[in-house]
């Protein structure tokens, strides 16, 4: 329990030495190497199929890299799991009402029950579903259950917050709610990644794109530069919608 | 969260109901008998009484003769009441059972359709009934299971002077089974069919059958009680299965044998010895 | 149809005048079942639920074993736990058998691989959804195991239900270990055998309808709570 007395202030830098992810003899993710600081908003974009997703959850550390190096800074796996968080691309719900799948990520993190309800309802709050706290959390819609995923991650007061593809599956009133929701979480000190295929959004939302293609990371660039004038080939063939998939 | 209280409750409850009738540890013994014993009612009529009298309540485990036998070779029952009296001194010259003794008797009937295609009804004769049905190969229903009533069959082709294992054909069915099942087998076939007279006048299912040879001596049918023995099971309940016994045969015990009747009719005849 | 109309009779009749002796088998058939899911539950769901989340070498076999073992035939359970029961046998000095414990222990035996194999498969298409979101919450396995197992609480009351049904039907087993014995171990599917085999088919049939009808009774009240439970938390 040393270590935990050691912890230290800050998980950040994420570093990425080299890390390769090969399944069924298919290299995903090639010899990325990168390492993401604290502050800017980061963007991950690219083709369908380049890895985005399976990037995230290596960074997440929901895969390990076949070969490579995923470090933080910080020595206890515990200690840098408890300061990030996740959010998918479907919101996963138990049966339980809204209120109660935050107080359920609350508790894994150790609370006690009127602190983590307390929390949680603040939570709830701050995305604006504080009026459907006792409602099934699986049947509200599609936009509200998203929210509620950023609310039960925001609950847990990460240092960095990932987020794979978040408005995806959702209509355009709901993602703008999504992108809301987001920028409060960032203004609140989270260091926000994030994947999207939506390019609009990754300009609304990026300090600094990172480019995926073929699982290699082959452009990094504040957002202005990238959209104005990406330096490779594969960024600008995207970029004017050459590039669907690879 | 209620609906969880609730779950929590009913399965507390249901596990507290489940321990409660761990009733009062009340005196019993373990019986292994025949089915028509059973069958016919008379354990029904005859147990209460003796409960009443001595406060010992008797399990009955009804199967065949066969498997009562085995029951008591393996212990698990204290007093067996059967049927065969060659098994029965069989068993206790191998040392499972003890104190043989002799209670009632009753007699077999032999049961056939009203049709008779064998022509033997209203004869006395089981031997001649036999030989007839096999000369025309009537169907014949054989319980086939090692019973009290199936070892008797088997004496009497044998006394009938008939190798039934070589002479049996497609008419001959062996069933593997109960009295009652067997007497339903023999009803939806219209088949002949050798049973103990107790179970016949309980049986209900009775389709087109009906009794056709009676009142044969040699269809006698004894009835003896003895105790698992406790020299090479010491669990037995030796007190309690000797009182069964001792009741079984002494005065009061088989005058409630003769008491227990079916539509006014004896069914079972005390013959203890003194 | 003369033998199904005499049967409803002798089912009315036999309900209506609560004749004792119907009361005391159907409370003992009652018993020894609810008795038999409930351990069957307690081991079973556990067990499944640790088979759906857990990852060890020999897992598919073990997932194959249980659901071969769902089909074992009762009556051979029944003969197996006879034989370990018996005096002659290495569980005898026990003395159960011939007792409803014995029941219970038999039908203990039949039902286990199916409220497990049952609850190992619903359990693992539920945590086939759920497996990325618990773990980047940081749910262990353990607590995943739990809380996927009141998660899915709708679909487990119908694997238990199924478990029940099984138990109560089962004739064979409890026969053998059971023996039958009137007031002891004579439940609702063991009577009617007798009855049958005693040629009083009528009998025999309005015990079966009685027998139905609990059963039904019961999937009908399981049925309700499983829709008030997706109604209140989807």
């Amino acid at each position: 329990m040393i270590e935990a007395m050691r912890a230290p202030s800050t998980i950040l830098p994420l570093i990425l030495d080299r890390v390769t992810f090969t399944v069924g003899g298919r290299r995903i993710i090639d010899e990325v190497s990168m390492e993401i600081g604290a502050g800017a908003r980061t963007v991950i974009l690219g083709p369908n199929g380049a890895g985005k997703s399976v990037l995230m959850r290596l960074c997440h550390g929901l895969l390990a890299p076949t070969s490579g190096r995923v470090a933080w800074n910080g020595a206890d796996v515990m200690e840098v799991h408890r300061r990030q968080a996740m959010v998918f691309q479907r919101p996963v719900m138990l049966r339980r009402s809204a209120l109660a799948n935050v107080a359920y990520a609350l508790k894994l993190r150790g609370e006690l029950p009127d602190v983590r309800l307390r929390h949680a309802r603040a939570a709830l709050e701050s995305v604006g579903l504080a009026h459907l706290a006792e409602r099934p959390a699986r049947v509200l819609s599609g936009g509200e259950q998203q929210r509620l995923a950023l609310a039960r991650a925001w609950a847990l007061r990460p240092e960095v917050l990932f987020l794979d593809e978040p408005s995806a599956s959702l209509d355009p009133s709901a993602s703008a709610e999504i992108e809301r929701v987001i920028e409060a979480i960032h203004a609140g000190g989270t260091k926000i990644v994030m994947t999207t295929h939506n390019l609009g959004q990754a300009r609304r939302i990026a300090d600094e794109i990172l480019f995926l293609h073929q699982g290699r990371l082959i452009e990094r660039a504040p957002v202005g530069r990238f959209f104005t004038l990406p330096a490779t080939a594969e960024a600008g063939a995207f970029l004017k919608g050459e590039l669907p998939w690879t | 969260m209620d609906l969880k209280r609730l779950w929590l409750a009913a399965i507390v409850l249901s596990a507290a109901a489940r321990l409660a009738p761990a009733a009062a540890q009340q005196k019993f013994i373990t019986v292994a008998s025949t089915t028509s014993t059973e069958q016919s009612g008379l354990f029904k009529y005859l147990l209460p009484i003796f409960e009443q009298k001595t406060g010992i309540q008797v399990r009955v485990v009804a199967v065949g003769t066969g498997q009562a036998l085995d029951i008591g070779r393996r212990g698990d029952a204290d007093v067996l009441f059967v049927h065969d009296k060659a098994a029965e001194e069989q068993f206790v010259a191998e040392g499972y059972g003890v104190d043989r003794k002799e209670v009632m008797y009753n007699d077999f009937v032999l049961i056939g359709p009203k049709s008779d295609p064998a022509k033997v009804g209203g004869s006395k004769d089981i031997l001649s009934a036999l030989q007839k049905i096999k000369a025309g190969a009537a169907p014949f229903v054989s319980r086939a299971d090692k019973s009290g009533t199936h070892a008797a069959e088997l004496r009497y082709w044998k006394a009938a002077g008939i190798d039934i294992e070589q002479a049996k054909g497609p008419w001959y069915r062996e069933t593997g089974s109960g009295m009652g099942p067997a007497l339903n087998t023999s009803a939806s076939m219209n088949a002949y069919i050798l049973a103990d007279r107790g179970t016949w006048l309980s049986f209900k299912n009775r389709g087109d059958l009906t009794i056709l040879v009676e009142g044969d001596r040699r269809l006698f049918n004894q009835y003896g009680v003895m105790l698992v023995n406790p020299a090479k099971y010491p669990h037995v309940k030796k007190d309690l299965g000797e009182a069964f016994i001792d009741w079984l045969v002494a005065a009061d015990g088989q005058q409630a044998i003769a008491g227990y009747k079916i539509n006014g009719e004896q069914l079972f005849f005390p013959n203890a010895q003194r | 149809m003369n033998n199904l109309t005499l049967a409803f009779q002798q089912a009315i009749a036999l309900v209506a005048s609560l004749n004792p002796e119907l009361v005391q088998i159907v409370f003992l058939s009652l018993r020894i079942s609810v008795s038999a899911v409930l351990v069957a539950a307690a081991v079973g769901l556990p067990l499944g639920a640790a088979i759906a989340v857990g990852r060890f070498p020999g897992r598919q076999t073990l997932i194959v074993v249980l659901n071969a073992l769902m089909g074992l035939p009762p009556v051979v359970v029944g003969l197996l736990v006879y034989l370990l029961l018996s005096r002659a046998g290495p569980l005898g000095a026990m003395g159960i058998l011939f007792t409803p414990t014995a029941m219970v222990i038999a039908q203990v035996v039949i039902i286990l691989p199916i409220i497990a194999a049952l609850s190992r498969q619903t359990i693992e298409d539920a945590w086939v959804e759920y497996r990325e979101q618990l773990r980047s919450l940081g749910a262990t396995p353990l607590g995943a195991a739990l809380t996927l197992l009141w998660d899915t609480r709708s679909s487990l009351v119908t694997v238990i239900l199924a478990g029940f049904g099984r138990a109560a039907a089962e004739v064979g087993a409890v026969m053998i270990v059971g023996g039958n014995i009137d007031g002891v171990t004579r439940v609702m599917t063991t009577a009617i055998a007798l009855e049958t085999s005693k040629g009083d088919l009528a009998l025999a049939l309005g015990l079966g309808i009685i027998l139905l009808a609990l059963v039904l009774a019961l999937n009908a009240a399981a049925y309700i709570t499983k829709e008030a439970t997706q109604r209140r938390y989807g």
